[in-house]
């Protein structure tokens, strides 16, 4: 049964409202400025409360049912966090209040750029970037600034493994810098001769994710980070899988200047379908003095806000996505060093047991012991059943597709990440459900070229969508 | 530990299956002198205890809502409908995924697509992506965006200085001085207005960006404008702040604009110290293929029933890379929905009224305060519900004395317009009362002592 827009469910004069009644002497509105007509839908309170009720109940969504999207880590939202961020005396204040009256606010920010600046190994932490990508833009701005600082404009290269997300080479050309895309090797890892091949007094950096996005350890991250450096490049680290490193390793022990954190990813806090997400920069030393800002620094027992010397500037009006840094914040503190670990262990412990159920069925990209992830071949040999089918059809068992087509130097990629929050029985149930379709694929492959079939939609037509795009309500 | 369900049995038995020994021998790739740092953090606490350390900190903040508050400068504090929180907060939209499998996400999907047609209709142009993470990032993408529509190698983005000071500056941040994309110029003189942003309009320039209701809340005169920034084969951009005065005034698409972006957080987003915000993107159709962002299309399935997805994907970096015509990826969603509630429940009469009272509000405090010896009103334009007041005292010292008396002052216009010493941009929403203005008015004439 699908559910009628808003607009279609509209009737003239009726209204949802209620509001205070004007307690001063009205003004004349100014002529020539006022606008005659807002066709905005016209529902009673019922009406709306029915249709977003029924609109929500058309998703799939964490509190209902298995995610397993590679690199999304998909875990549990804790409800203590939205408890948390509802706290009227951390959220009813204006960004632009004085900072006397926004101490606690401030004292939150720091503490929280402490906690990752320890998480990860770095010096410094700005939590201006709303997201991974703006993070991401914000890094490389930082390492094409510290560059030109040193007077060697020519560093204009920046390389980026083959196997990463496409945000990385986006945010570069965005940035004015030239990707040179590298080869990974046969294990998974950066093609090592390929990067010194690549290595010049032009490099500005290398995007490395790690674990990359076969799910895999980068095994010469020591040796990959020296070489950069020591032709005068920066490491930047993509922190979208950092899941799998909490109290395992830090990115700025192993040599990373500069990484983004989701917020949203490893800290809990939720995807709110598509965002908002929260992406904090955590450096180096060196390229501190870069950070976005401002930042919050403390002095004494005081809180202030300071704009390091060399920023690059504001990303984002403001101070970023605060509510998300409650909620991140509040997650840390539950975990303490000792949790924050057993998150780590139990991410990679679930994604190997669950590697281990799947894979007679449908085999490795790249056979190794993997962190919180791994990335097999979706298609059925003999047959014309390909990973797309078998995402699909994975919704009637009731779980989520795993994350597909990606990374794109797999054939047929299915990517797994079953996060640490998972139990042993779903991982079981998940496993067995693709055992039984990679039956089906022999027996009954229809079933899956048309899966899926008990969603309120079946398999929607993306070409017509695109072709002749209708992006609004035109009635 | 919180939410990892294993016990003792299942980790021993799925370590089995797996064929090693311990939690520790999955790590081995990691370089052993730096493999199980010792994290220098707090211990664990518990539920209990990490809300009563949160009120801690909150009794540290002085809250909107315990004061007459009458700041705004980008940031607007509007009555929220209980709905928005009600069905905003259900988990079925904050714990789901970025809709990349529309059968099961027919939900986000469908309330982007009402938001995208809510967006059009309020800004009077023809399409709206998903979202942008906030007003200024929107503006900065509303530049590039610009420049690569764009033809023959324009590099000229003018800026009008009335535009909020924090999306100038990262405008900037994206399109640095040594940018080989662009150059921003325009605002060096901070007195500029817009006859004398048209005079600068050249064959090199890309795009003028205005603000409207400007930063200091006037009513531009936009008559002519588009026609002018045409002629010359440039785009013109709005920024729509704040995006409530779309209630009453004449929306940027009536007036030519080419590209509208805003602040949506006044629609159903709380403060919330700045952020999550909402990054409000609309266009004109013919520029849809080099528009940022998300898009929500309508089609249909193998049925024939009415189905949403996303759509035009090829603008997109997951699909493009480094041809994309953004990085962005995540974005606001969750917030998008709020305005689309918000939206929905002012409804055509609603929003209007929410505006009127701003206005009619914001216009007797203007009265009042002109009225007081030592105070001057220094707006002069019509303007919707901010205005600029000059005070007899710096307004950093003047707002200290309103907060004693429990006020919020407005923001201190000096720090980023050197020229407007003393002056004070003053917000009033419908969350003002006249007894709260009336106690502003008062305080006022008290520190003038």
């Amino acid at each position: 049964m699908s559910e009628p827009l808003l607009f279609e469910l509209s009737t003239p004069g009726r209204t949802a409202f209620t509001l205070p009644s004007l307690d001063v002497p009205a003004t004349p509105l100014p002529e020539g400025y006022l606008r005659t007509d807002l066709p905005l839908p016209e529902v009673s309170e019922l009406e709306l409360v029915r249709h977003f009720t029924r609109l929500s109940q058309l998703n799939y969504c964490i509190d209902t049912n298995f995610y397993p999207l590679g690199s999304c880590t998909m875990k549990y939202n804790p409800k203590v966090n939205e408890k948390a961020a509802a706290i009227e005396g951390l959220t009813q204040v204006h960004p632009l209040q004085p900072e006397e009256a926004l101490q606690g606010s401030l004292e939150l920010m720091y503490r929280l750029q402490e906690a990752l600046k320890e998480i990860a190994g770095f010096a410094g932490v700005s939590l201006q970037p709303a997201a991974g990508a703006h993070g991401e833009l914000a890094g490389v701005l930082m390492i094409r600034a510290y560059h030109r600082s040193r007077g060697e404009h020519q560093r204009r290269k920046i390389l980026i493994p083959d196997s990463a997300h496409g945000t990385n080479p986006a945010s570069s050309a965005m940035a004015g810098l030239t990707v040179v895309q590298l080869p990974s090797d046969k294990r998974g890892n950066v093609d090592l001769a390929a990067l010194k091949q690549a290595c010049d007094d032009t490099v500005a950096g290398l995007m490395l994710t790690n674990p990359n996005t076969l799910g895999l350890f980068e095994e010469h991250v020591l040796e990959v980070c020296e070489t950069v450096h020591a032709c005068g490049g920066l490491m930047y680290g993509d922190g979208a899988n950092l899941n799998a490193l909490l109290g395992i390793a830090r990115p700025g022990d192993l040599g990373f200047d500069v990484m983004h954190f989701n917020l949203h990813k490893t800290f809990s806090t939720p995807h709110g379908g598509g965002g908002p997400g929260s992406g904090p920069v955590g450096v180096s030393e060196r390229l501190a003095p870069f950070l976005p800002g401002p930042i919050v620094v403390k002095e004494g027992e005081r809180f202030r806000l300071h704009v390091p010397e060399k920023s690059i500037g504001r990303v984002r009006a403001f101070f970023g996505n605060y509510g998300m840094f409650i909620r991140a914040y509040t997650y840390i503190r539950m975990h303490g060093p000792e949790g924050l670990r057993a998150v780590a262990e139990h991410a990679v412990l679930n994604a190997n047991y669950l590697k281990a159920l799947v894979s007679p069925h449908f085999p490795v990209a790249v056979e190794r012991t993997c962190m919180h992830e791994f990335v097999v071949h979706g298609d059925i040999p003999g047959t014309d059943v390909r990973a797309l089918d078998v995402a699909k059809r994975l919704i009637d068992y009731g779980f989520h597709p795993p994350t597909n087509y990606f990374p794109l130097i797999v054939r047929d990629a299915l990517m797994i990440e079953p996060t640490e929050t998972e139990s042993r029985q779903t991982l079981d149930a998940f496993a067995q459900a693709l055992a039984a379709i990679a039956h089906e694929a022999r027996t009954d492959p229809a079933l899956l070229h048309e899966a899926p079939h008990t969603t309120p939609v079946s398999r929607l037509d993306e070409v017509k969508a695109a072709r002749t795009p209708v992006l609004c309500y035109k009635g | 530990m919180p939410y990892i369900p294993h016990t003792d049995a299942e980790r021993r038995a799925m370590l089995e299956t797996i064929g090693l020994p311990s939690l520790e021998a999955l790590f081995e790739d990691v370089p052993a002198q730096w493999r199980f740092p010792r994290l220098n953090l707090p211990p664990a606490a518990s539920e209990m205890e990490i809300l009563d350390e949160l009120k801690v900190l909150a009794g540290k903040n002085r809250a909107v809502g315990q004061h007459a508050t009458f700041l705004g400068a980008g940031a607007y504090h509007h009555f929220i409908p209980s709905v928005v929180d009600h069905l905003a907060s259900r988990g079925e939209f904050v714990t789901s995924y970025t809709p990349y499998q529309p059968e099961v996400s027919q939900g986000t999907l469908q309330a982007m697509f009402e938001y995208q047609s809510m967006i059009v209709r309020l800004t009077g142009m023809e399409v709206a992506n998903a979202s942008h993470y906030d007003g200024a990032t929107a503006m900065a993408e509303a530049a590039l965006m610009a420049l690569s529509v764009a033809r023959g190698g324009r590099k000229k983005v003018l800026l009008s200085p009335a535009i909020h000071p924090q999306y100038r500056q990262v405008l900037r941040t994206y399109l640095p001085p040594e940018s080989d994309l662009a150059y921003v110029t325009g605002d060096e003189d901070l007195t500029a207005g817009l006859p004398d942003l048209i005079a600068q309009i050249d064959q090199e320039t890309a795009c003028l960006i205005i603000q409207n209701p400007n930063f200091f809340g006037e009513l531009e005169d936009v008559n002519g404008l588009a026609e002018q920034v045409h002629a010359q084969g440039a785009l013109l951009v709005v920024v729509s702040n704040p995006i409530i005065s779309l209630g009453l005034l004449k929306p940027p698409g009536e007036y030519g604009a080419d590209i509208v972006v805003a602040e949506g957080q006044p629609l159903g987003t709380s403060l919330n110290c700045g952020g999550p915000y909402l990054g409000i993107f609309a266009t004109r159709e013919e520029y849809v293929r080099r528009m940022p962002g998300r898009l929500v299309g309508e089609t249909t399935d193998r049925k024939g029933r009415r189905g949403y997805v996303l759509t035009l994907t090829p603008r997109e970096q997951h699909i493009r890379r480094e041809k994309a015509t953004s990085n962005i990826c995540t974005n606001q969603s969750l917030i998008a929905l709020r305005a689309a509630i918000y939206l929905a429940y002012m409804g055509k009469q609603g929003l209007r009224v929410v505006a009127e009272l701003c206005y009619h509000k914001a216009h007797y405090a203007a009265r009042e305060i002109a009225q007081l010896p030592g105070f001057t009103v220094t707006t002069t334009r019509p303007f919707f519900n901010e205005f600029r007041v000059r005070c007899p005292m710096p307004v950093s010292q003047l707002n200290q004395f309103l907060l004693d008396k429990g006020i919020l002052g407005g923001y201190d216009l000096e720090g980023d317009y050197p020229h407007l010493q003393r002056e004070m941009l003053i917000c009033v929403t419908e969350m003002n009362t006249r007894e709260q203005i009336d106690q502003l008015v008062a305080a006022l004439q008290e520190a003038s002592r």
